[in-house]
């Protein structure tokens, strides 16, 4: 059975061009690997992850390329505080309280 | 997709920019080397008070000026007798988009309107996305946005995912690739397929729509104040920032204000680098786009480039990442305004500068961005972190690009470096005299060569005479 239906928000994958392909100007490390496309759209018949598929954008161009997420998260966040900048807005308060200077 | 495909659309690259921008850039060309600048700026763009009235109909521009009184007290602090320059901020974050960058789609997208195209196409990694997609469903057009996101681990630069997710909040489709400059092959792609508008940064029409953003500082200044600032200092990358704000304070009639470029030191890091990509916790602002833009524009994605910063900057000055990530929590814990980091370049350069300025002196930093979830120090640190670059507080003078961000032990280590604009200069007169290959220079050369560097003829002369790069012939 198909893991992901017809009509779903999806994520497909494909190379633009392979590794021996690049453009002349970039550096080594960069010519070593593909230059890749993600793009999301409504998947345009059921698939599996893996499948290659057909994709509607949300303007509607088609696309096509390796189903690689369904309903694809938007996982950046903030994370854990810094602890380098938890300390500063005190120590410029302390400043402003302090003496000195042309203030 | 092949490469026989890549070397076939590349070649096609001035047939479908033509199409997709709808300007005839060969008008304006005078020979190889020179062009007619202010020709271009006039006839392809449009006139002040008329992208006063465009900027208006999407909400764009009066965007309140702001003094961080608290910051200007601190730089008093740290400064001697009679020094420390009162600092203001232009809140570019309350635009419709969150940045400045809506003035400069503005009149791209009502153009693309205007002329009748479906759709507007960016290129661009940046707030410009936002800009571009927010402007495009106010003037009920379909947007596409190409953007530079991950690296080949599949690491995506958390500031460029907001951006992306922002782009997709305004129902745009985001194209998202990987690191490489062949990012315009797909954007020439995505034009030609869809016969869509190019609002690049790099048109007239992008350029003069920043130009209300200098006018505007004027002008609030004045009638607020009853004064003109000093220097104002712009947060360099492309140059398109500088230009424009540049032309409308010119255009306000404000002569004598001082105009700074500040960039982030990102010295050191390849800007085409799979590697190097997510070592860097600024995605603009930064040195690896400021230093060739200044010294050769004509290498965005348009046949010449309307940004062209060295007619305009009077000084350029880089700060480190550590510092502006400092800057960006003082505005936050001591002026109570949560802002973007990358916008915030001028305002660590404003920090230091104010300290060499009488306090009678005005300086206006003029932008601010919107700040969230990816795009904030918080997650640019840990993402840093997760990347081998050490975050540590010390003196900033230490940190190296890449490998380290220093946050300034106190804030009277935050400098701004000076570059060194004849260095600059020379370097684009090298460029765009080879790059030509014209042989002689008479007059009419002398004198855009002198605009271009923003300099008198004279001396312009003396410094082609000691560049040995360049073999022309001077009458």
């Amino acid at each position: 059975m198909a893991e992901v239906k017809a009509g779903s928000w999806v994520e497909i994958y494909s190379v633009i061009l392979e590794p021996g392909q690049r453009a002349p100007q970039v550096p080594e490390d960069t010519a070593k690997v593909p230059l890749e496309l993600k793009v999301k759209g409504f998947l345009q018949s059921d698939a599996n992850l893996g499948d290659k598929v057909e994709i509607k954008t949300i303007i509607g161009r088609k696309y096509t390329g390796k189903l690689i997420d369904a309903e694809p998260s938007y996982d950046h966040s903030y994370g854990r505080p810094i602890p380098e900048l938890l300390k500063v807005g005190r120590e410029l308060k302390e400043i402003l309280k302090a003496e000195g200077g042309n203030g | 997709m092949n490469a026989g495909d890549y070397n076939e659309v590349m070649a096609r690259n001035n047939e479908i920019m033509k199409k997709a921008v709808g300007i005839d850039y060969d008008q304006f060309r005078v020979n190889e080397l020179v062009f007619d600048y202010e020709g271009m700026m006039s006839k392809a763009g449009y006139q002040l008070d008329e992208i006063i009235q465009i900027q208006k109909e999407t909400g764009v521009g009066q965007t309140p000026l702001l003094e961080l009184k608290n910051i200007t007290e601190v730089v008093r602090k740290l400064s001697p007798a009679g020094k420390g320059a009162r600092i203001f901020l232009k809140d570019e974050a309350a635009n419709p988009s969150g940045s400045y960058k809506a003035r400069r789609a503005s009149v791209s997208v009502y153009h693309a309107e205007k002329q009748g195209y479906p759709g507007v196409v960016a290129a661009t990694s940046g707030n410009y996305g936002a800009a571009v997609a927010s402007q495009a469903v106010m003037r009920n057009l379909e947007s596409i946005i190409v953007q530079e996101v991950f690296d080949s681990k599949d690491r995506g630069q958390p500031e460029i995912l907001e951006k992306g997710r922002k782009c997709e909040a305004y129902g745009s489709e985001v194209l998202q690739l990987s690191v490489g400059p062949e990012l315009f092959y797909m954007f020439l792609k995505v034009l030609e397929e869809t016969g869509y508008f190019n609002a690049s940064l790099y048109t007239p029409f992008g350029i003069a729509g920043v130009e209300t953003l200098g006018y505007e500082i004027i002008n609030q200044l004045r009638e607020r104040e009853e004064l003109e600032p000093d220097a104002i200092i712009c947060t360099n990358a492309g140059g398109g920032n500088l230009t424009g704000t540049a032309r409308g304070v010119f255009k306000a009639g404000a002569k004598e204000t001082e105009i700074i470029g500040a960039s982030v030191d990102l010295s050191g890091l390849h800007m085409a680098s799979d590697q190097d990509f997510n070592r860097k916790s600024f995605t603009t602002g930064h040195t690896g786009f400021g230093i060739p833009f200044a010294t050769w524009p004509d290498r965005a994605d348009v046949p010449l480039n309307a940004a062209r910063a060295l007619r305009y900057m009077d000084r350029y000055v880089t700060v480190n990442q550590g510092e502006v990530f400092y800057m960006t929590e003082a505005l936050a814990a001591i002026e109570g305004m949560e802002r973007g980091p990358a916008g915030n370049t001028s305002l660590a350069a404003a920090f230091a500068i104010a300290q060499e300025m009488d306090e009678d002196q005005v300086v206006v930093v003029q932008e601010t961005e919107y700040t969230g979830a990816g795009k904030h120090p918080i997650p640019q640190l840990n993402f840093a972190k997760e990347n081998g670059v050490e975050i540590k507080r010390g003196n900033p003078d230490h940190e190296v690009p890449g490998q380290s961000i220093i946050i300034p032990e106190e804030p009277g280590m935050i400098k701004a470096r000076d570059l060194d604009l004849e260095k600059i200069r020379v370097s684009y007169l090298k460029k765009a005299i080879n790059n030509s290959g014209i042989e002689n220079l008479g007059d009419k050369e002398l004198e855009f060569l002198a605009a271009e560097v923003n300099l008198e003829v004279a001396r312009v002369k003396e410094m082609l005479a000691e560049i040995a790069e360049i073999d022309v012939e001077i009458s």
